[in-house]
């Protein structure tokens, strides 16, 4: 659990963002602490996505201010928020199957050492490092060549997020990890979260799914039409109050009824 | 690794199939253009020992013609894996001949001067490939289809234009002393083969003018760019951190982009590098034959292809081997001539060629999909 005590390691004040006459946000604000999970949830269109674009600097806010370790931060560029330690980890992955786990761990980071003056490729320690930072995940490789596309969909996500972790990101941003994954897998890459979590990095998790974030969330914030519906802790809201909430009450109470409380 | 006993969480998964190391080092992507290499050379070392293939003058012949197609393969290798085609390598190839003729002979320019001048326009043409391959998002396949055309052109209409002919002679004589020219065009280890063919080791000319000079009189440049540039793309692929971005680029650009590769920058100089292979072919054909003729290097981009895919390259990208490459040409070379020395009708080669690339294709993918885990 978090220590509320602590500063937030990003606060996000106020965001609005308009697409010409759309207005995707509209004054949302949420903060994250440091070895907290802080869940976002909403329905699709709830401007969840256009929220963590923000974030990750792909979108500029129209209006509110983003203050990252104190300070006020201006993300021209994905890679911007990248170098101060904000990564995020795509539906989409940054994985390619056909390429070893090392090459894609190290990905357009890889180390170098000198040999002859000529740079080379360290292939010891990048082969060194993969197979360590995947054991700690609890995955284990039948060696560090062994191709991503051997993997399954929430090892690629574990891949993913341990590289981040690695290359030194403070907050991690995970879109939707669990959503196309089967049981057995969101749990690996829920007990991944929760590693990286302990860790002291911040993770904003995102979902649709209250199953999910209620397993690792610490702090749950609702997005629906683009607006926030309110930031709860942990243990004082269930898991009925929220998926009310994503879903805007009064209809989906109604529809619960006629779908006898399967949803 | 570590011993599983002393750790204490299980390192070893249930559902990964134990391999044994033989069948590890096995499972790779050269695996194809190995496997095709022994059975082309235990098929001509049955069907056509005693025809002089496998003397030094036979070895030398299929070595040579097996160096021509590694040169342009290594190109075509790295920027295949980059994920992109150049289909203009062949006109590239009688292009650059036709500019060192009209340079050297034409104008008159010093060789070293001229060969220099030749790298650097073929080099930037292979740029301008890349630019528009990158700036416009078409497939390079329609690019490059584009410079075929371009190129081709330019090689016939600039010599009709200058001299009313479409082959100009006498680069041997313009030449003759040059230092970069016998770079391209002059062979090494005369005396070390003089010294085999004294020895009896390798056969000498028993008359004529030549008498008691061995038959074979030193490796060609050609060999040794070959071999060079065979090293140089394999090191560059597999140990350097550029090398992980050209499988990045080709795997998933994307990808590549988002982790933060620069993928624009890798593929341009992909371009670059295939251009620059196929100059180094013109520029030791022309010091060889003496002359650029305006069909030099007719169809060599799909040879080029053909001997990249039967090394177990994925036409798509991401996913290839420089080794395997230079396997697949060291094939289409022996092919090309054991038939002929195995006294085999010269039209068959298609034939063989054909049934090869298909074989090679069979068991490529089927290599891949082991690795990959590809569906």
């Amino acid at each position: 659990m978090a220590d509320q005590s602590k500063t937030p390691i990003i606060q996000m004040k106020n965001i609005e963002k308009h697409f010409g006459a759309v207005i995707a946000l509209a004054g949302v604000s949420l903060d994250v602490f440091p070895g907290e999970c802080h869940c976002l949830l909403g329905d699709n269109g709830a401007g969840k996505s256009t929220f963590i674009k923000t974030m990750s600097g792909v979108h500029k806010p129209t209006k509110g201010e983003i203050i990252f370790e104190g300070r006020p931060m201006d993300f021209e560029t994905p890679r911007d928020a990248m170098d101060a330690g904000i990564a995020t980890v795509h539906q989409h992955l940054a994985m390619i199957p056909l390429m070893s786990v090392a090459r894609n761990f190290f990905m357009g980071n890889e180390p170098v050492k000198k040999i002859a003056g000529i740079n080379f490729l360290d292939q010891t320690k990048a082969d060194q490092v993969t197979m360590d930072e995947m054991r700690k995940m609890g995955i284990n490789l039948r060696g560090p060549d062994q191709a991503v596309g051997t993997l399954s969909g929430g090892e690629r996500q574990t891949v993913a997020i341990s590289r981040a972790v690695y290359f030194g990101a403070k907050v991690l941003i995970l879109d939707e990890p669990t959503s196309a994954l089967g049981v057995r897998q969101t749990s690996n890459v829920l007990a991944t979260v929760d590693k990286v979590r302990k860790q002291g990095v911040a993770v904003v998790f995102i979902t649709h799914n209250v199953r999910h974030a209620m397993a690792v969330g610490d702090r749950f914030t609702v997005l629906n039409r683009g607006q926030t519906l309110g930031t709860a802790v942990r243990g004082e809201i269930s898991p009925d109050e929220l998926q009310d909430m994503m879903a805007g009450g009064q209809e989906m109470a109604t529809l619960e009824g006629s779908l006898g409380g399967t949803v | 690794m570590t011993d599983a006993s002393k750790t204490d969480a299980p390192d070893t998964d249930e559902r990964v199939k134990e391999m044994s190391s033989f069948r590890r080092s096995l499972i790779r992507p050269e695996l194809g253009g190995m496997v095709g290499t022994i059975a082309v050379f235990v098929f001509f070392l049955l069907f056509a020992f005693d025809s002089g293939m496998f003397n030094s003058q036979g070895v030398m012949n299929w070595s040579i013609v097996s160096a021509q197609f590694m040169i342009i393969a290594v190109g075509a290798c790295l920027l295949m894996i980059a994920g992109e085609f150049d289909l203009s390598v062949g006109s590239m190839i009688g292009f650059a001949g036709m500019m060192i003729a009209v340079f050297g002979v034409v104008l008159g320019w010093p060789m070293w001067i001229t060969i220099i001048i030749t790298f650097a326009i073929c080099i930037a043409i292979g740029a301008v490939n890349g630019y528009i391959v990158v700036k416009t998002g078409l497939p390079s396949f329609i690019v490059t289809l584009a410079f075929l055309f371009i190129l081709r052109g330019f090689t016939i209409y600039i010599p009709q234009t200058l001299e009313n002919k479409t082959i100009i002679g006498g680069i041997r004589d313009a030449a003759e002393g040059d230092w970069l020219g016998a770079i391209f065009g002059g062979k090494i280890g005369g005396g070390l083969f003089e010294m085999l063919g004294n020895a009896g080791v390798i056969a000498t000319f028993e008359r004529g003018s030549r008498m008691g000079e061995p038959v074979v009189d030193g490796i060609p440049m050609m060999i040794i760019w070959a071999i060079a540039l065979i090293v140089f793309g394999h090191v560059l692929l597999t140990k350097t951190r550029f090398g992980n971005w050209i499988f990045a680029a080709g795997g998933d650009s994307e990808a590549a982009r988002n982790s933060g590769v620069p993928v624009n920058r890798v593929k341009i100089l992909m371009f670059m590098f295939t251009a620059f292979c196929a100059t180094v072919f013109a520029t030791c054909q022309v010091m060889e034959f003496g002359s650029a003729g305006a069909d030099r290097g007719l169809l060599k981009e799909f040879e080029a292809i053909i001997a990249v895919v039967i090394g177990g390259a994925l036409l798509t990208g991401g996913y290839g081997s420089v080794l395997g490459a230079a396997l697949g040409a060291l094939i289409f070379g022996v092919v090309q001539q054991g038939l002929f020395f195995a006294g085999v009708e010269s039209s068959l080669f298609r034939v063989f060629l054909g049934l090869i690339l298909l074989g090679a294709v069979i068991l490529n993918t089927y290599i891949r999909r082991m690795i990959t885990g590809e569906r």
